[in-house]
C-alpha cells in the first residue's frame, strides 16, 4: 500500500465526516425522538455465516468469505446499494463476487446521515457524500485487522502482506488466507484507533463500471418491495380520504363495505376511514363501498388558478430578503436596459411507480414496519407517536423502494402514520396489515412540490453587462410547521423556496433575492431537486432572454459571469463543447438551448435540442449533460441517473401539473397526470468531469438544468419563450 | 368461484371472484408477485403479462377472462426472446428502481416474439405503453436492440 491517508477511526466514525454538506440540511438537525437512547439492536447473525467478523456497525464477514456490507441508505433506484458496498469493499480489497448488501435497521446512533444531522434517512443526495469516509474508514479498518489476525498467524511483520480479492498473502506469495479463514482471528484483536486509506491511484472498483447489486433481481421479479410483503394472517387496508385537503370525517356508513366478500373490519383513524379486508381486490371494493359524509369546513377550498393570481400580486408587495449584495433596487433604475420577467410553477406530484405502502404488526409493546423507508428516525419516532409507544420499541425492515422522488421521506410520516393508526384501530393484536395506496391516492393525495410565482428584473449596462438582478419566488414553505423548521427556516427564510436563486454563481455586482412565504392548506414536499426543480427554470430561463437581449451568445454570456466559479464554468463548457454549441445555431425549426446548475454541491450543464413542427408542436431530440460530483463513484451509475434525471425532468417541463378547482384535485391517475413515455425520451449522452473532490449526489441534480435547457432551445427555434410551465398546456 | 388456466405452463386453478383483476388472483392467490401494481387502469404497464403470447395489462382483465388460456408472468418467462431481453437488461445495466421493469421486460420479450428485429419507431409503439418513472427508456430502447442482436446470433 502506497502513501495514503492517516485517518483516526472512532471519532469520525461517530462524527461522521461533513466533508461534503448540503446548505439547506446540514444544520445539526436533532431529531426530537431521538435524545432518547436508543436500544441496542444487532442485526440477526446468519447461523450459517458464523462466526461472524464484525468491526463496526457497516461490515460482516463471514466464515464463509462472505462480505456483508450494511447499508443505512435506502435503494429507490438511485444506485446507493451498489455505492455503499464499492466503497466497502475497494478499502477492504474485498471480492467483489462475494459482497452483498443488507439494509440497516432504524439506529440513529449507528447509522445517521451527518449531511442531515442527527437523523437517519436518505436525501438531499447525500449518500456518496455522508458515507465517503464512513466506509471507507470501515473497510479499511476491517482490513487491517483481518491482516494482522493473518501476520500473527504466521509470525511475519504485518507490512510484509498484501491483499487482493478477498485474500491475504504473505511475501513470498507461498502462504495465502482467504478472509473467511481469517475471521475467528480478526474478531478476536482490538480495533485499530488508525488506519491508513488508499492511494486514489490504487482504486479497483471505485471509478470502473461496477455492475449494480440489486439489478439481477430486478430483472427476474424477485426483487422485494414493499408491495410483495406476504405473511401468515396479514390483511391489506385501504384507506379512504377525505376530498378536500383539511377535511375531516363526519359520519359514515360502512354496512355496505362490510358485507364486501373478504371486508373484515372498517375502522375510522385520524386520516380517514379504512377498510381492511383478506386483499387488495376485496379492501377496494369495500372502500368503494363506504358512505362518508365529509366536515369540510376548516379544509383549503381555493383553486389553483386563484392561488396564483394571489402569488402574482404578492410578487410586487414587500417581501423577507434571501440574499443582498449592493443595491439591485437603484442599479436598475440607473441601468441603460431593463427587462423582467415572471414565470409561473404548478403543483407536481412525485408518482413514483410503486404508489405507498407499508405493513405494520403492532402489538400492545411493539411496532414492526416494513417499508421502503427514506426516513427512519422521524418514521420511528412518528409511528412510535401514533402508537402509543416509545420509538425504541419501533423497528423498521427497509426494503427496496419503488421510486420515491422525496415522497417517502415526509416530515409528518403520513403513510407510515395512517398504517400503524389502523393497525391501532384494529386492535393492536399482532396481525400484519399492510396499508396499500392506490395509484388515485397517490396523484391526489397531496404531499406536493408547491405551486411558485417568480418574478425578475435585470438591469444592463450600454455593453450589455449585467449590472443588476432582482428576483422574487412566491410561494409555500416545505419546511414551515414541520420539527425542521428550527433549523432550517432563517429569520422567516425557508432555504429550500430559494436554492438555486439565492445562491446563483453568476458574478453580478447588485443582486437581490426575496421570498414571500404563501399560507395554503395544499400539504407540500420536497420534490426531486427540491427549490432548484422550480429556481434553476426561472434563472437559466431569464438569463437566457438577458443574454439575448444584450445581442450575447448565452453560452458566452454565462461562461463570463462563471470566470471564477471553475467547476460550474466547467461542466458548463464540457456540455457545449460536447454538443457542438460553437458549429453555431441549428437550421431552420431546430434550436439548441443550454443552462447550468449546481445542486447538493454538484454540478450539472446541460444542452437540449428541439424540432418544432408547424402545427406547434416539438419534440426534444437530444440532451448533452456534462457533471461534475467529485470522485466519481460508479461512473454508469452516474450514467444512469442524468438519463433518468433527464427524463424525469422531461416529464415534468412538458405535462407536470397538479391543479385544483374549489380545492378539489383535477387529476387522479396517469391518464391526467401525464408523465414522460418511451416515445418521447432524447437520445442521451452524459460526460463526467474527472475529479479527485469529495464525492457528491447525483440522483438529483440532473433534473435541475433540463426543464431551462428545452425552454432556450425552443426559444432559439420560435423566437418565443414560455413562462409557465407546463410547456405543453392542457396536456392532460 | 374457481378459474382454471394454465399459469406459467402448470395448470392452476384459483379461487377468486370472476371480476378480480387477474394481477391480484396472480399476486395474492398464486403467490406470483414479480407482476407489479402501478395505475389500476392498464395506463402505466406496472402488470404485463402474456396471454397466449400476447402481451396484456392484468390490472384490468377479469380473472374469469383466462379460463382455459394460457398465461405467462415474469416467472415463468422462458422462451429465448424472454431470455435475451434479461440477459441485454443485466448487461446494459437497465433498472434503477425496478419496479416497472417485470412489465418492461414482459412487454420487450413480446415485442421480440412477434418482430425479431424492431425499429425504433416500432419499439416505441411496443413500449410506450410501460411508464418507467426513473426514465430507464434509453436503455430499454438499447436492451431490446441488443437482445434482437443476441437471439439473431443465437439463430
Amino acid at each position: 500500500m502506497s502513501a495514503g491517508t492517516l485517518r483516526a477511526t472512532r471519532r469520525t466514525f461517530l462524527k461522521g465526516t461533513g466533508s461534503a454538506v448540503l446548505a439547506a440540511l446540514t444544520i445539526g438537525f436533532q431529531w426530537g425522538g431521538s435524545t432518547r437512547r436508543a436500544a441496542a439492536r444487532s442485526l440477526s447473525p446468519n447461523p450459517a455465516t458464523e462466526p461472524l467478523f464484525a468491526p463496526n456497525a457497516f461490515l460482516r464477514i463471514g466464515a464463509d468469505d462472505s462480505v456483508t456490507v450494511i447499508a443505512k441508505h435506502l435503494e429507490m433506484g438511485q444506485g446507493a446499494y451498489t455505492g455503499i458496498a464499492t466503497i466497502v469493499a475497494e478499502e477492504l480489497d474485498a471480492d467483489w463476487t462475494t459482497v452483498r448488501v443488507q439494509s440497516a435497521p432504524a439506529d440513529v446512533k449507528l447509522y445517521a446521515n451527518s449531511v442531515l444531522g442527527n437523523l437517519q434517512g436518505t436525501g438531499g443526495s447525500s449518500a456518496m457524500a455522508n458515507s465517503w469516509m464512513q466506509l471507507r474508514e470501515a473497510g479499511a479498518t476491517a482490513r487491517a485487522m483481518l491482516l494482522t489476525a493473518a501476520a500473527k498467524q504466521w509470525q511475519v511483520p504485518v507490512h510484509e502482506l498484501t491483499v487482493d480479492n478477498g485474500i491475504v498473502y504473505d511475501a513470498a506469495k507461498k502462504r495465502r488466507a482467504t478472509f473467511g479463514s481469517l475471521v475467528k482471528a480478526a474478531a478476536a484483536l482490538p480495533v485499530p484507533n488508525t488506519v491508513e486509506l488508499k492511494d486514489p491511484k490504487n482504486y479497483k472498483l471505485i471509478g470502473h463500471r461496477v455492475a449494480r447489486v440489486d439489478v439481477p433481481a430486478k430483472c427476474d421479479g424477485t426483487a422485494q418491495f414493499t408491495l410483495d410483503v406476504d405473511m401468515p394472517g396479514m390483511l391489506v387496508a385501504l384507506l379512504k380520504r377525505p376530498p378536500f385537503f383539511g377535511a375531516t370525517v363526519k359520519s359514515f356508513d360502512a354496512t355496505a363495505a362490510a358485507a364486501v366478500t373478504g371486508v373484515v373490519k372498517v375502522v375510522q383513524v385520524p386520516r380517514g376511514v379504512a377498510v381492511i379486508a383478506k386483499g387488495f381486490w376485496a379492501a377496494k371494493r369495500g372502500r368503494d363501498a363506504l358512505t362518508i359524509e365529509w366536515d369540510d369546513s376548516q379544509a383549503e377550498k381555493r383553486s389553483s388558478a386563484d392561488l396564483m393570481s394571489e402569488y402574482r400580486h404578492l410578487a410586487d408587495q414587500p417581501a423577507l430578503s434571501a440574499r443582498r449584495e449592493g443595491d439591485a433596487a437603484t442599479a436598475i433604475r440607473a441601468a441603460s436596459r431593463t427587462l423582467s420577467a415572471s414565470f409561473e410553477f404548478p403543483y407536481l406530484a412525485h408518482a413514483p411507480m410503486e404508489s405507498l405502502d407499508a405493513v405494520v404488526k403492532l402489538t400492545p409493546t411493539s411496532c414492526e414496519i416494513w417499508a421502503g423507508d427514506q426516513f427512519q428516525t422521524v418514521d420511528q419516532a412518528n409511528a412510535a407517536h401514533a402508537a402509543g409507544l416509545e420509538a425504541q420499541q419501533v423497528s423498521i425492515h427497509t426494503l427496496y423502494a419503488g421510486g420515491s422522488f422525496g415522497r417517502r421521506a415526509n416530515p409528518g410520516s403520513d403513510y407510515i402514520v395512517e398504517a400503524v393508526s389502523i393497525a391501532k384501530a384494529y386492535g393492536a393484536d399482532g396481525t400484519p396489515i399492510k396499508l396499500q395506496w392506490t395509484r388515485e391516492d397517490d396523484v391526489q393525495g397531496g404531499l406536493y412540490r408547491p405551486m411558485y410565482f417568480h418574478k425578475l428584473e435585470a438591469g444592463l449596462d450600454a455593453k450589455g453587462a449585467l449590472t443588476a438582478w432582482r428576483h422574487v419566488v412566491v410561494g409555500q414553505s416545505i419546511i414551515a410547521g414541520t420539527p425542521f423548521a428550527a433549523a432550517l427556516v432563517k429569520g422567516g427564510i425557508d432555504g429550500t423556496s430559494v436554492e438555486g436563486a439565492a445562491n446563483i454563481a453568476y458574478s453580478i455586482p447588485n443582486i437581490d433575492v426575496e421570498l414571500s412565504t404563501t399560507q395554503v392548506g395544499i400539504p407540500v414536499l420536497w420534490w426531486r431537486v427540491v427549490g432548484s426543480s422550480h429556481t434553476t427554470f426561472a434563472v437559466e430561463s431569464f438569463l437566457d432572454e438577458v443574454a439575448h437581449a444584450a445581442g450575447k451568445d448565452p453560452f458566452t454570456y454565462r461562461r463570463e459571469l462563471l470566470e471564477h466559479h471553475h467547476r460550474m464554468r466547467g461542466v458548463l463548457e464540457l456540455a457545449a463543447e460536447k454538443a457542438g454549441w460553437a458549429d453555431g445555431p441549428l437550421p431552420q425549426s431546430r434550436g439548441r438551448g443550454i443552462a447550468v446548475a449546481e445542486a447538493f454541491k454538484t454540478f450539472v450543464a446541460q444542452v437540449a435540442e428541439v424540432t418544432v413542427d408547424p402545427s406547434g408542436g416539438f419534440r426534444v431530440d437530444r440532451v448533452v449533460c456534462a457533471v461534475d460530483c467529485g470522485t466519481p463513484i460508479n461512473p454508469d451509475v452516474i450514467t444512469a441517473q442524468m438519463e433518468g434525471g433527464i427524463g424525469f425532468g422531461l416529464g415534468a417541463a412538458l405535462y407536470g401539473a397538479i391543479t385544483l378547482k374549489d380545492g378539489r384535485v383535477e387529476q387522479d391517475n396517469f391518464n391526467s397526470y401525464r408523465v414522460l413515455r418511451m416515445n418521447e425520451m432524447p437520445k442521451v449522452e452524459v460526460h463526467i468531469v474527472p475529479s479527485t473532490e469529495a464525492p457528491t449526489g447525483v440522483g438529483e441534480p440532473g433534473v435541475a438544468p433540463l426543464g431551462p435547457a428545452v425552454a432556450n432551445a425552443l426559444f432559439a427555434a420560435t423566437g418565443k419563450r414560455d413562462y409557465v410551465l407546463p410547456l405543453i398546456k392542457g396536456s392532460a | 368461484m374457481p378459474t382454471t388456466f394454465l399459469l406459467n405452463e402448470k395448470t392452476t386453478t384459483l379461487d377468486a371472484e370472476p371480476d378480480m383483476p387477474l394481477l391480484w388472483a396472480i399476486r395474492e392467490k398464486a403467490r406470483l408477485t414479480g407482476t407489479k401494481f402501478g395505475c389500476g387502469i392498464a395506463m402505466c404497464g406496472a402488470c404485463t403479462v402474456h396471454l397466449d403470447g400476447q402481451p396484456i395489462r392484468s390490472c384490468v382483465t377479469p380473472l374469469a377472462s383466462v379460463a382455459g388460456r394460457k398465461i405467462t408472468t415474469i416467472e415463468g418467462l422462458q422462451s429465448a426472446a424472454g431470455k435475451a431481453v434479461q440477459a441485454a437488461w443485466i448487461e446494459l445495466q437497465v433498472p434503477q428502481c425496478g419496479f416497472c421493469q417485470s412489465g418492461q421486460i414482459m412487454s420487450a420479450a413480446a415485442l421480440l416474439e412477434n418482430n425479431p428485429a424492431p425499429s425504433d419507431a416500432e419499439i416505441n409503439s411496443a413500449m410506450s405503453g410501460n411508464i418507467c418513472r426513473c426514465a430507464t427508456y434509453s436503455r430499454i430502447r438499447a436492451a431490446i436492440h441488443q437482445a434482437s442482436q443476441s437471439a439473431k446470433g443465437d439463430a
